[in-house]
C-alpha cells in the first residue's frame, strides 16, 4: 500500500511550499489531492496535475439556491476531502452562497453581481433547486428577482454551471407529477449551456469536489453520459458495486424489515432496492466521510440520480418489475430501454408520469403472483 | 421621516425570505415578512403510497433533514394505530436528539454568530489575550496562545488575498458589534472548529439512518437499521462504541465550547434580553418519549400552550384549535379569505398576485408571501427551542428548571429576560445542552435491550396496505429543532387523499391574519433599533434567533387551484 509519504515526491516542493505559507498542512493537501485524484478515477501520476491546479487559483464560485431544501449546501458541509472550512478559505473564492454568507439584501444580491461582471466568462456557477417558470416567475423570486431570470443571467455569464442534486439536475421534487409550479432543471432552462449534472438528492459531495478539481485540472467538464453525468461518479449501476451483490447472486433476499436474512445483510431487492436501476457511485464512496449509504444501512435504494425517480421510482417499496440480466459493462447510455427511457419522455410531461405509474402498478400483479 | 426598507434575500437561513420594514426615529414601527419561494409538495403527494410519503416530506427540508420524516411516519403510524418496537423510539430518540444538537451548534457558529461576532476585529486581537479569555471559561483544550495566533494568521492570510469569498459587502465595523477584539477571535476560531464537528458528529445520522442530509432508513412502523449484537451488517457492539464516542465528542463541545462561548457573548449584548420579544404565546408539542407507552405522558419536552407570557399557566394544547389564514398569503379560500380554517379541514388553491418580478417593495396591504399564518385560539403563536423550553420551565421538568436556572444565574437575569432575541438564543443552548446529555441515555437503553437479546426494530403487522381501513386520518408531531412540527394526513383506499404540514417556520413567519395581528417575525421586529438603515445587522439578529428555515414553511398544496379538500376530524 502506498503511504502518503511515498507519493509525496511527486507534488513539486515549490507547490507544497507555497501552499504550506497560506497556513495549509502540507499533510493536508497531499491527503486532498490523493483523494482528488482517486475520485477521478486518474491515475497517480497525475497527482502534480492535480495539485497545480487546486493549489492557488481560488476560482470564483456563485452557489445559488431556487426551489431547494439546501439538502445540497448541507451536504457541501460535510465535505471532508477537503473540508468545507478548507474549500471556502483555501480552495474556492466563494463569491455567493446564501446559507453561508455574512452579508443579507442589496449586499448579498451585490456580492453577485460584482462576482457576474468581474469574473464574467470565468467563473463556476453551482446551482441547487429547480427553477419555477410558472406564474410569471412568481414561485419563486429573490431580491425581487425572479429564478428565471436569475438563473438565465448566471448560467449565460459562467465558464460552466455544475447543477448539484436531483432539483437542480432533473427538476427533482418540484417537477414531480403533477410539477405545480412548472418546475424545470437548469438545462431545460438554458439549453445548450456548458452544464455538468451531479443529481442525488443530496448530491454526494465528494462528486461535487471531484467535478471542480477536473475541471481545473483539464480546463474542461468531465466526460458525461446522455444525461450530463460524469462517468467518474455516473458510470456504473449501483447493482453492479453493490457489497451485497453477492447474496443477489446466490437468491439471498431480505423479505421483510428486521429479519434474520435483514440483520445478515442480504439483498434488498424483494423490500424495493432500486440498485438495478440506478447510476451512481454510492456503494465505492458512501457517504460522509465513507461512513454508509442505504444499503449498507438495511434500506432500498431510491434511484435519487435517476430523473424522474420520484415518479418512476415509487412506490419505493415495490420491487422493480423485472431486474434485467444486463452485464456489468453497461452503462445508463447503452440501457435504452426500461426505466431509463421511460423516465427521460416522463420528465416534463405529466400525463406520462401518471400513465407508467398505472402500468407499472400492472407489473406490480405479477410480482404478488409470483410470491 | 420614515423610510421603507427591503431585506432580500435573508440570508444564514433555509429558504427563500424577505424582510420589509418601515424605520422611523431609528426604529422599525412596522414589519413585514414574506417568503418569496413555493414548491407544492403536498400536491404531489396526493395518489401516492402513505409509506412513500416519508421520503417526500423530508426534502421539505436538506437543514432539518429528517424531522419531516419523523412527523410524516407518526402521521400515517397514527392513522394506522400503529405500535414501534422499543428499538425504533430510541433509534428515532437518538437521531432527533443529535439532529437537535448538531443543528444548533451549526446555527449559532455559523448562521446566528456574524451578527454578533465582527471578523475583522479578530484580526487585531492579541492571541494571549484571547487564550486567557478562552481559559477562564472552559477546560476545552485548545485555547493556547499559539493556536489561537496560528487561527489568527490563517485569517490574516485569507484577508491578504483581497478576496473575502463569503465574508465580503458584510457588517464588519458595523456600531452594533460590542465583542473586544480576543472575544472575536476566540468566536472565529469556534466557528472554525463546529465546522469540522458539525461534520463529525452527524455521522450517527450515517450509521443509524445510512447518510445525512436526507437519512433513508425510516420506516412506518420503525426503522429500517437492524440491530444484531452478532451481526457485521446491522447496530452491532463496533457501532454502539462508534456511536457513543461520537455522543461524547458531541457533548463535549457543546458542554465545554458552545454554552461557555454563549454565556461568555450574551453579556456584551444584555440589551438584546429587552429586544425582539414578539407575541409572548409559546406553543409546543413535546417529543423525546422516555419509554414506549401510548400517548404523550412519557415525553420529556412536555406539550403545552403557554399565553401572554404567562409563565404561571401551561395549558394543554388541543390541535382542534389550531386555524390557518390566507388574508395575506398568495392563495383563496372558497368562502373568503378572511376566515380561519382548521388544517384537518384546509383548502389551499395558490394564486399569485404579487407584483411581476422584478420588483422593489411588495404590496403588503394586500397579499404578500407563500407562507399562511396559522392561530391558535385565533393567536399567533411562536413556536421554537424557547417555546419548548418555556413549556418545559413553567412546567416544572427539573432538570429544564435547573438548566435554565443556571443560564439565567450565570447571566444574572429574570425569566422575563427569556422573552427576547436574547432569550431565544440562550434557550436553543439549553435544548441542545439536554439532549447532548439525554442521547447517551437512549444509547444506554438500546444496548440493554441488544444484551437481552430484543432485537425488533420494525412492526411489520401492517406493512401490508391490504390489512388497513378503507379510510383512516392520523396527526404526526414532532419537535423539531425549530419547534412544533405537525403533519395531518388522510388516508382512503391505501393512498393519500390529503397531506397538510404546519410547521415551525410556518407558524413563526407567517404574514397578518384576517385581525391584522403580525406573526412572530413580524412581531418582534417592532420597537427594534436600526443604527443604520443600509446596514440592517439589527433586523438579521432578531430573525436569525428564530432559525428561519422557509422551504419547510411553504409546501402547501394544490398548484393548480382546481381542487378543494375537506377532511373530519375523526
Amino acid at each position: 500500500m502506498k503511504t502518503d509519504l511515498e507519493v509525496t515526491p511527486q507534488i513539486p516542493e515549490e507547490i507544497l511550499q507555497r501552499v504550506e505559507a497560506r497556513g495549509i498542512s502540507r499533510r493536508d493537501f497531499i491527503k486532498f489531492c490523493t483523494a482528488t485524484t482517486a475520485a477521478l478515477a486518474l491515475p497517480i501520476t497525475m497527482l502534480p496535475q492535480v495539485a497545480r491546479a487546486v493549489e492557488d487559483k481560488r476560482p470564483p464560485v456563485i452557489w445559488v439556491e431556487y426551489q431547494s431544501c439546501s439538502g445540497d449546501s448541507e451536504a457541501f458541509l460535510r465535505a471532508n476531502q477537503p473540508t468545507a472550512g478548507e474549500i471556502i478559505l483555501d480552495l474556492l473564492d466563494i463569491e455567493y452562497a446564501e446559507v453561508i454568507m455574512a452579508a443579507a439584501g442589496h449586499q448579498a444580491e451585490k456580492s453577485k453581481h460584482d462576482a457576474m461582471e468581474k469574473y464574467k466568462g470565468q467563473y463556476i456557477l453551482i446551482v441547487e433547486g429547480s427553477i419555477p417558470t410558472g406564474a410569471d416567475g412568481g414561485y419563486c423570486t429573490i431580491g425581487g428577482q425572479s429564478a428565471v431570470e436569475d438563473c438565465k443571467k448566471l448560467v449565460q455569464n459562467a465558464a460552466a454551471t455544475i447543477a448539484v442534486g436531483s432539483c437542480a439536475t432533473f427538476g427533482g421534487i418540484p417537477a414531480a407529477a403533477p410539477n405545480p409550479t412548472d418546475a424545470k432543471s437548469v438545462s431545460e432552462l438554458v439549453p445548450g449551456a456548458a452544464i455538468v449534472n451531479l443529481p442525488g438528492c443530496p448530491v454526494n459531495t465528494e462528486n461535487l469536489t471531484a467535478t471542480i478539481v477536473y475541471f481545473l485540472t483539464f480546463g474542461k467538464l468531465p466526460a458525461v453520459d446522455r444525461l450530463g453525468r460524469p462517468q467518474f461518479g455516473y458510470g456504473k449501476r449501483i447493482h453492479d458495486n453493490c457489497e451485497r451483490r453477492s447474496h443477489f447472486d446466490a437468491g439471498q433476499y431480505a423479505e421483510s424489515f428486521g429479519d434474520p436474512g435483514h440483520r445478515q445483510g442480504h439483498c434488498l431487492y424483494k423490500l424495493g432496492c432500486k440498485g438495478p436501476e440506478t447510476f451512481h457511485n454510492c456503494p465505492t464512496i458512501r457517504y460522509n466521510e465513507g461512513t454508509s449509504w442505504p444499503v449498507m444501512a438495511g434500506h432500498g435504494c431510491i434511484g435519487c440520480s435517476e430523473p424522474g425517480f420520484w415518479d418512476t421510482m415509487s412506490p419505493f417499496y415495490r420491487r422493480l418489475p423485472k431486474v434485467p440480466g444486463f452485464g456489468i459493462e453497461d452503462t445508463a447510455d447503452k440501457i435504452g430501454i426500461g426505466l431509463a427511457a421511460a423516465t427521460a419522455v416522463a420528465f416534463g410531461i405529466h400525463g406520462v408520469a401518471s400513465c407508467f405509474r398505472k402500468g407499472d402498478a400492472m407489473e406490480e400483479d405479477k410480482v404478488v403472483k409470483e410470491d | 421621516m420614515a423610510k421603507r426598507i427591503a431585506v432580500d434575500p435573508i440570508t444564514r437561513i433555509e429558504g427563500h425570505l424577505r424582510i420589509e420594514a418601515q424605520i422611523d426615529g431609528g426604529k422599525i414601527v412596522d414589519a413585514w415578512s414574506s417568503s418569496t419561494a413555493f414548491r407544492g409538495i403536498e400536491t404531489i403527494l396526493k395518489g401516492r403510497d402513505p409509506r412513500d410519503a416519508h421520503h417526500f416530506t423530508q426534502r421539505f427540508c436538506g437543514v432539518c433533514t429528517t424531522v419531516h420524516s419523523m412527523a410524516s411516519i407518526r402521521a400515517v403510524e397514527d392513522a394506522l394505530n400503529i405500535q414501534i418496537p422499543d428499538n425504533a423510539r430510541l433509534i428515532r430518540n437518538l437521531i432527533m436528539g443529535i439532529q437537535n444538537v448538531q443543528d444548533h451548534v451549526i446555527h449559532f457558529y455559523h448562521l446566528h454568530a456574524l451578527d454578533w461576532v465582527d471578523i475583522v476585529s479578530a484580526l487585531s486581537a492579541d492571541p494571549a489575550a484571547t487564550a486567557k479569555l478562552a481559559q477562564s471559561i472552559s477546560n476545552w483544550p485548545l485555547s493556547s496562545v499559539t493556536y489561537f495566533k496560528g487561527v489568527q494568521d490563517k485569517v490574516a492570510a485569507f484577508a491578504g488575498t483581497g478576496r473575502l469569498g463569503p465574508f465580503q459587502n458584510a457588517y464588519w465595523g458595523h456600531s452594533a458589534y460590542k465583542l473586544p477584539p480576543e472575544a472575536n477571535l476566540m468566536a472565529v476560531a469556534h466557528y472554525l472548529e463546529a465546522l469540522e464537528w458539525q461534520k463529525d458528529v452527524i455521522k450517527i445520522h450515517a450509521i443509524l439512518g445510512s447518510k445525512n442530509p436526507h437519512p433513508q432508513t425510516f420506516l412506518v412502523g420503525g426503522m429500517a437499521i437492524p440491530v444484531d449484537p452478532n451481526s457485521q451488517n446491522a447496530i452491532n457492539a463496533d457501532k454502539i462504541a462508534y456511536i457513543r464516542k461520537l455522543l461524547r465528542k458531541a457533548r463535549a463541545f457543546v458542554e465545554q465550547v458552545y454554552i461557555p462561548d454563549l454565556l461568555a457573548v450574551a453579556p456584551f449584548y444584555l440589551d438584546w434580553a429587552g429586544i425582539g420579544g414578539g407575541v409572548g404565546n409559546y406553543l409546543s408539542y413535546g417529543d423525546f418519549p422516555m419509554d414506549n407507552s401510548p400517548g404523550t405522558g412519557s415525553l420529556f419536552f412536555p406539550r403545552g400552550v403557554i399565553m401572554g407570557k404567562d409563565l404561571a399557566n401551561v395549558m394543554e394544547m388541543d390541535e382542534k384549535k389550531i386555524t390557518e389564514y390566507v388574508t395575506h398569503s398568495w392563495y383563496n379560500y372558497s368562502k373568503g379569505d378572511d376566515k380561519g380554517l382548521h388544517p384537518y379541514e384546509g383548502e389551499t388553491s395558490n394564486n399569485y398576485t404579487g407584483p411581476k418580478p422584478p420588483y422593489e417593495f411588495l404590496d403588503t396591504d394586500g397579499k404578500y408571501s407563500w407562507v399562511k399564518s396559522p392561530r391558535y385560539l385565533d393567536q399567533p403563536m411562536e413556536v421554537g427551542p424557547l417555546a419548548r423550553v418555556l413549556v418545559a420551565y413553567a412546567s416544572g421538568v427539573k432538570e429544564v428548571v435547573d438548566t435554565v436556572n443556571f443560564v439565567l444565574g450565570k447571566l444574572n437575569a429574570p425569566a422575563t429576560a427569556l422573552f427576547s432575541t436574547l432569550g431565544r438564543t440562550a434557550a436553543r443552548g439549553v435544548d441542545a445542552l439536554l439532549l447532548a446529555q439525554k442521547n447517551e441515555i437512549w444509547l444506554d437503553q438500546l444496548t440493554d435491550n441488544m444484551g437481552r437479546g430484543t432485537l425488533e426494530v420494525f412492526n411489520k403487522e401492517k406493512w401490508d396496505p391490504a390489512t388497513w381501513p378503507k379510510e383512516a386520518q392520523g396527526f404526526g408531531y414532532h419537535e423539531a429543532p425549530r419547534g412544533a412540527l405537525g403533519h395531518f394526513i388522510r388516508i382512503e383506499n391505501q393512498k393519500i387523499a390529503n397531506y397538510q404540514a404546519v410547521v415551525p417556520s410556518t407558524w413563526n413567519a407567517g404574514p397578518r391574519d384576517a385581525a391584522g395581528q403580525m406573526g412572530p417575525y413580524e412581531s418582534s421586529l417592532i420597537g427594534t433599533p436600526i443604527a443604520d438603515p443600509e446596514n440592517p445587522l439589527e433586523i438579521l439578529r432578531t430573525i436569525h434567533s428564530f432559525d428561519p428555515c422557509l422551504a419547510c414553511a411553504v409546501h402547501v398544496m394544490d398548484g393548480k387551484g382546481t381542487e378543494i379538500v375537506k377532511v373530519r376530524v375523526l
